[in-house]
């Protein structure tokens, strides 16, 4: 890539913020179009910030291939023109430009909020047979609130909008200024499900941007805590989408397994979300030779009872009925709105932040991509996370087998001073797919901007379509098949 | 059929022997803090290392509202003399908000006295939950008293779809400003009379985001609780204890 219009930097790694480029507002848009409609890069993060009077646009692509991040930037006034028409997936970013700040997205389609709920300009369809179907933000089950609107012609759905917001805390605007102790633990409950993976991602932004890194012991185990979490919820959300087929012994037997999981996470750290093990400089909680022997004959223990339970369910003709051909979103559509992650394997996507944007925690063997046959739809996700459980336990039991018989240490970093005028990216694969944290500090080393794009931001999009022809009836199991997170979109 | 006959014995029966039996926590589960005040050097930095400022100092007695605390052992590492620890008491929840204060002393969890919930609610307890900027953690370990784990069923504990079929509304979250309406129409959707469970810190207190102009600071100005359940998220058996002490049946 030309080095005028971006500048390339590793996973987990800071830049002065005098060395991105700062490009001409069209020079800026066109590179961005190019590069991600032509070359294929992925947005992993697009936002603004004050910049004096003015705002700076920043945006940071990744490119697979050559495993770095491409970061560019502009200076506005107070509005520039929608990228969205060119490239869908710079939608939901530019809305969520538009409502942060005064400025105005020229073009945008349709600048809708995106955490606000009390703007209701929904979409709607008209005529004599339609009619509307509006769920939430209280739902049935014991979820987190959201708003969904069907444009419904009898049985099936046209068109799904989904309002979200309900659960925005302001997580980002607290984050600006000084660091301070609160801040790993809004880190560790912008999404409580995705806690592992979204403390790593923070603690390397915090360590790129002090410059001191985390020990490998420390690595490791924050690379068990991930993949633990990934197979607690691949567990938990495959037993639902039985539940939501009314296949009930997987049901409860995964209800039950995923709590072993979760138990596991509480073994290495006594919380049951992996709560205080990744911070900056390292990890809080060691790990033992004896504790490791101890997950590894617990893992030894209920790894065949939770593949009994996930055959059971993929062998089971009424279940594969539903699954199959339900909820399908191509590989054109995935990759024109950028899906992420699980959901964006499962429509063909090979992308693997693990494999794609190596950080040292995998030390070069991250648990391999699922090599499956996929067509994007319920069947899909649900396979391609029996095979993500499957890669992580043989990642786990070949770490856990390594752990020395001194044990892993814990080490984290004391009085961190961080560097002035700079930005710090880290994206990490969590269970829902890259999770990236960005930061630009100022010139007292505080923080004048911290962007969290969690995978649901990209995802949410994706149940959308998945839903356009289907039945209503068949909302369950596409939205358990992504189970996206709320807060994590709402922060 | 015969295939899901074969896998339930192969699977077996699961349900945990809570409450009959004590819960088996791991070894570093982070319960009620407890202060030794023989040990206590007075340096006062757990206070200042609290970072949702549960710990405070006065003469020289110190106390964690465990209502805001967020189990992070901030304090405890901070600690010089060892004075200030996170016991293994996982039986946190309590009915007035001044017993959640965790000090020196022998500690009792507090018993129900509220007569017009145990003669409506102590056989059966429906519940409608109402998550207000919750991080999905209190919501997920919630859930799981539901799975053949738990199996809350038993005791008559059920989570019903609609707020008129509740006797009580459990809150979690600290009640984003976004949710204060949905939460207000829920709660009074719910029939008369209707309890409040708090469950976790957020929803007590605000807990990590109490300050925030995004939030409300938990739900005890917008409506009372009935009973608080303390914990980031509250461990599963510290959520059914509480709900079991609060029904009379532990």
């Amino acid at each position: 890539m030309d080095n005028s219009l971006f500048i390339n930097i590793d996973n987990g790694s800071a830049v002065p913020v005098e060395k991105v480029p700062v490009l001409e507002t069209e020079k800026f848009r066109a590179s961005l179009i190019e590069a991600v409609k032509n070359k294929k890069r992925e947005i992993l993060s697009f936002f603004a910030m004050p910049e004096g009077e003015k705002f700076k646009l920043i945006a940071i692509l990744g490119n697979a291939l050559a495993h770095k991040f491409e970061i560019s930037s502009c200076v506005i006034g107070s509005s520039f023109e929608s990228m969205a028409q060119k490239v869908p997936a710079f939608e939901l970013f530019e809305r969520e430009i538009a409502e942060q700040y005064p400025i105005t997205v020229t073009g945008h389609p349709w600048l809708k909020p995106v955490r606000n709920p009390d703007k209701t300009d929904f979409y709607k369809m008209s005529g004599d047979a339609v009619h509307e179907v509006a769920v939430g933000p209280i739902h049935a089950g014991v979820i987190e609130p959201g708003h969904f609107r069907f444009q419904c012609m009898g049985e099936d759905v046209y068109f799904l909008e989904i309002a979200l917001g309900y659960q925005h805390r302001g997580i980002e605007k607290l984050m600006q200024g000084k660091l301070d102790n609160r801040f790993i633990h809004m880190v560790e409950t912008a999404s409580g499900d995705t806690t592992a993976a979204a403390a790593t991602a923070w603690s390397h932004v915090i360590e790129a941007l002090s410059g001191n890194n985390a020990p490998d012991d420390a690595c490791k185990i924050r690379s068990i805590a991930i993949e633990l979490e990934r197979i607690a919820c691949h567990t938990g959300d495959l037993g639902a989408l039985s539940g939501d087929v009314a296949f009930l012994p997987t049901a409860s037997f995964c209800g039950r397994i995923r709590g072993e999981y979760l138990n596991m996470t509480a073994e290495l750290c006594g919380n049951r979300f992996g709560r205080g093990i990744a911070v900056p400089g390292g990890v809080r909680t060691s790990l033992e030779k004896a504790r490791a022997e101890k997950l590894l004959a617990w893992i030894d223990r209920v790894r065949p009872e939770l593949y009994h339970a996930l055959d059971l369910l993929f062998d089971s003709p009424t279940v594969l009925d539903r699954f199959e051909n339900t909820g399908s979103v191509s590989l054109e559509t995935a990759e024109s709105i950028g899906l992420v992650g699980m959901a964006g394997r499962a429509s063909g996507i090979r992308r693997d932040v693990r494999c794609d944007y190596p950080l040292p925690e995998y030390g070069g063997n991250p648990p391999a991509m699922p090599e499956i046959d996929v067509q994007g739809d319920v069947i899909a996700r649900a396979r391609i996370r029996y095979e993500e459980i499957k890669a992580s336990h043989i990642y786990l039991e070949k770490m856990l087998k390594e752990v020395p018989a001194e044990g892993l240490s814990a080490a984290k970093s004391e009085n961190i001073v961080l560097k002035p005028d700079h930005i710090a990216v880290a994206v990490t694969e969590a269970w829902r797919g890259a999770l990236c944290y960005a930061a630009v500090t100022g010139n007292d080393g505080s923080f004048r901007r911290v962007k969290i794009v969690d995978p649901s931001f990209h995802n949410w999009t994706g149940l959308a379509f998945a839903l356009r022809g289907e039945q209503i009836s068949h909302f369950p199991i596409c939205n358990k098949s992504f189970n996206l997170s709320y807060c994590g979109y709402d922060l | 059929m015969l295939k899901a006959l074969k896998a339930r014995i192969i699977q077996g029966y699961r349900t945990g022997t809570f409450p009959k039996t004590e819960p088996v926590l791991p070894d570093r589960f982070a319960g009620r803090p407890v202060w030794d005040k023989t040990l206590c050097t007075n340096c006062g930095k757990c206070v200042e290392s609290c970072p949702v400022k549960a710990v405070v100092k006065n003469d020289g007695k110190v106390t964690v509202d465990t209502g805001k605390c967020i189990f992070c052992r901030d304090c405890e590492e901070k600690c010089p003399s060892g004075a200030l620890k996170l016991s293994k008491e996982y039986r946190l929840a309590a009915m007035t908000r001044s017993n959640l204060l965790a000090s020196d002393g022998i500690y009792e969890p507090e018993r129900p006295t509220d007569r017009e919930f145990l003669k409506f609610c102590g056989k059966s307890l429906k519940i409608r939950q109402i998550s207000a900027g919750g991080c999905s953690a209190c919501e997920l370990d919630f859930n799981v008293l539901g799975t053949l784990a738990w199996d809350m069923g038993r005791f008559g504990i059920q989570v019903v779809a609609s707020p008129r079929h509740a006797d009580c509304i459990l809150v979690t979250g600290p009640v984003s400003r976004n949710m204060l309406l949905a939460l207000k129409k829920g709660y009074d959707a719910a029939p008369r009379p209707v309890w409040v469970i708090a469950c976790g810190a957020c929803a007590i207190s605000g807990g990590i985001y109490a300050d925030f102009p995004e939030t409300c600071g938990g739900i005890e100005e917008i409506l009372k609780p009935d009973l608080y359940v303390p914990g980031c998220p509250p461990h599963p058996a510290t959520l059914l204890e509480a709900m079991l002490r609060l029904m009379n049946k532990r």
